[in-house]
């Protein structure tokens, strides 16, 4: 109310300007300050997507003519390309297997770290670090020595007894020392948790022991329930990531061995920048977004069942 | 008492986990001043400091030395930060203090976009970059960058419309009774008051420019414009995994400038990640 009654007394004192700027000053000034984000938009996002939209039914090379093909590059992918099929299995398997993951690490240790009330920015520190240098090849390059057959893993393995292998170099074991490298950033989740478990108002938890239950119990009906939003939000943005994973797989495995950490991205990128295929890899790409956004929605339309929000019974007035 | 032990036990379980979580990185510091031989060694730090993987290393790729890569990457993080304080804050001030028609149209697509996985664009943005002349220069991460956009360019957008939305309006109301322009108001109100966030969004920029790996990899292709990191990618690839000291040596060195930003700025890194939920 306070801010509409002044913006009315600005525009009172300002009646000399002519009527045509005052109506158009705040829209042209809007749109020129936006212009860079609207030019980039159209430039870059919105037009390439038609772009490599209708590369996808082309196939194109860079060099050549692009002529029309139709539907050829989508019925090849399904129909008769084994590292399609390949690499949308690793691909699955991996988000399947890093999201949860590195949730389920990042909410508990952020449970944990909340109630150690001394010492928690040092802790927060040691826990996030992984993630803060976690994308760059150097800890990808770290990895692939650390859990080679003489590799730092075997040694601590063989250390207390047990037999060690090439973890990177077989086939059953490489997706999941990436998924390792993967989980082992989960600090900048539990960051985000942890913002979370501070919103949770202290009488929540107050006025249910008043009612009997124990940390377990608390831990389901108001934990759970009040960080469900946070939940909801980084579940969605790690799927989205996840499915895009390139550099440790580029790096560290190389799609191999037997193909075992072909990701989706790999694959993608071998297409369209080591055989030049842009239209099929196209077709590839757009075949990614549909699975993200298939993904996406089935979270999104899950989320009606166990995401909670406050205002939902009305209770809080605002946002 | 047994509320002591338990917070005590709470602290016990979080030293050893964090041990757990950096025990890399300090077996990481050892391994880049070891042997190839004492590499396969269990124990942390070597007998001998072998000082020459820093100084080897610096110079393992021919005709080159590293101080030309961090010269390259430094020369890239600058164009692209300057580019992004400009058109990022230029763009946030005008969603977050104007009105103007389809504005809630054009902030539903910003919103979209942030979900939008990148690599959906590679393909056509590699074909028009291509078409520019532009491949094997910085201009694919300077323009896109310029254009409110680039590695996290509109997570940068929304961070700052958020940060620009509570400054108190009265502010700029009070300005443009003075006379003071959109601009004026941007420029001498706005803008400093959104500091905390502008640094914020220049770390994760920096950051993650730093570690666009796929990016470098698609557009620079001459060995003198290399950033660190296809660097590092050279000398993996070249050496076939025979100079581990070096490698590891060079790698621990590429970390710096994110660990010594996060070890100063710590502070606008939980704010950044904890108000909007940026990935680290």
């Amino acid at each position: 109310m306070n801010r509409s009654a002044s913006a009315a007394a600005g525009t009172g004192r300002s009646k000399h300007r002519s009527s045509f700027l005052k109506r158009w000053d705040a829209p042209i000034a809007g749109y020129l300050f936006i212009s860079p984000w609207l030019l980039g938009f159209i430039g870059l996002t919105a037009y390439p997507m038609l772009l490599s939209l209708y590369y996808s039914f082309t196939d194109y090379t860079l060099m050549e003519q692009v002529s029309w093909v139709g539907l050829e590059n989508y019925e090849k992918i399904f129909n008769n390309d084994g590292k399609f099929v390949q690499s949308v299995k690793v691909t699955f398997l991996y988000v399947l297997a890093s999201v949860p993951l590195k949730l389920v690490a990042a909410l508990l240790v952020a449970i944990i770290l909340n109630r150690a009330v001394r010492g928690i920015s040092a802790y927060r520190t040691a826990i996030y670090f992984p993630s803060l240098i976690g994308g760059s090849i150097a800890v990808s390059l770290l990895w692939s020595n650390m859990f080679g057959v003489d590799g730092f893993f075997n040694k601590i393995l063989a250390a207390i007894g047990i037999q060690g292998q090439g973890w990177v170099t077989s086939p059953d074991t490489a997706l999941w020392t990436l998924i390792m490298l993967t989980v082992w950033q989960f600090g900048s989740s539990m960051v985000i948790f942890l913002a979370g478990l501070k919103q949770i108002p202290n009488d929540l938890y107050e006025a249910s022991s008043v009612d009997g239950a124990n940390r377990f119990v608390q831990f389901f009906k108001v934990t759970l329930p009040m960080l469900s939003p946070t939940i909801y939000f980084n579940l969605i943005m790690g799927v989205i990531n996840a499915f895009q994973m390139f550099t440790s797989a580029y790096v560290i495995t190389k799609g191999g061995p037997m193909n075992s950490t072909y990701v989706y991205a790999l694959y993608l990128y071998e297409r369209a920048f080591s055989r030049y295929q842009l239209g099929y890899a196209s077709a590839l790409a757009w075949i990614m977004l549909i699975m993200i956004v298939v993904v996406a929605a089935l979270i999104a339309v899950s989320s009606k069942y166990w995401v909670f929000y406050e205002n939902d019974g009305g209770g809080r007035k605002g946002k | 008492m047994t509320v002591k032990w338990k917070q005590a036990v709470r602290h016990l379980f979080m030293i050893v986990f964090s041990l757990i979580m950096v025990y890399p990185i300090i077996w990481w510091v050892g391994a880049s001043l070891k042997t190839n031989s004492e590499l396969s060694s269990p124990n942390i730090f070597p007998s001998i400091p072998q000082w020459s993987n820093f100084t080897d290393g610096w110079k393992a790729i021919p005709g080159r030395t590293f101080t030309d890569f961090y010269l390259n990457t430094f020369q890239l993080e600058i164009a692209v930060l300057i580019a992004t304080l400009l058109s990022c804050t230029l763009v946030a001030f005008g969603f977050g203090r104007l009105d103007f028609p389809l504005k809630r149209f054009w902030f539903a697509l910003l919103m979209l976009t942030l979900m939008l996985p990148g690599q959906v664009l590679i393909i056509p943005q590699y074909a028009m970059f291509h078409q520019l002349g532009w491949v094997n220069t910085y201009w694919p991460f300077i323009v896109p960058h310029l254009l409110a956009g680039g590695a996290g360019g509109t997570f940068f957008v929304f961070l700052l419309i958020q940060f620009v939305r509570g400054i108190p309006k009265e502010l700029d109301e009070s300005a443009k009774i003075d006379g003071c322009s959109w601009f004026g108001i941007y420029w001498r109100i706005v803008m400093p008051l959104t500091k905390p966030a502008i640094v914020t969004v220049m770390i994760f920029c920096f950051l993650w420019n730093w570690d666009d790996f796929l990016g470098h990899l698609l557009y620079i292709n001459s060995v003198e414009k290399y950033t660190v990191g296809l660097a590092l990618r050279m000398i993996n690839d070249s050496q076939a995994g025979q100079q581990w000291g070096q490698l590891l040596a060079m790698s621990l060195v590429s970390i710096m400038p994110a660990t010594l930003v996060f070890m100063f700025l710590q502070k606008y890194f939980v704010e950044g990640i904890a108000t909007t939920g940026i990935k680290g």
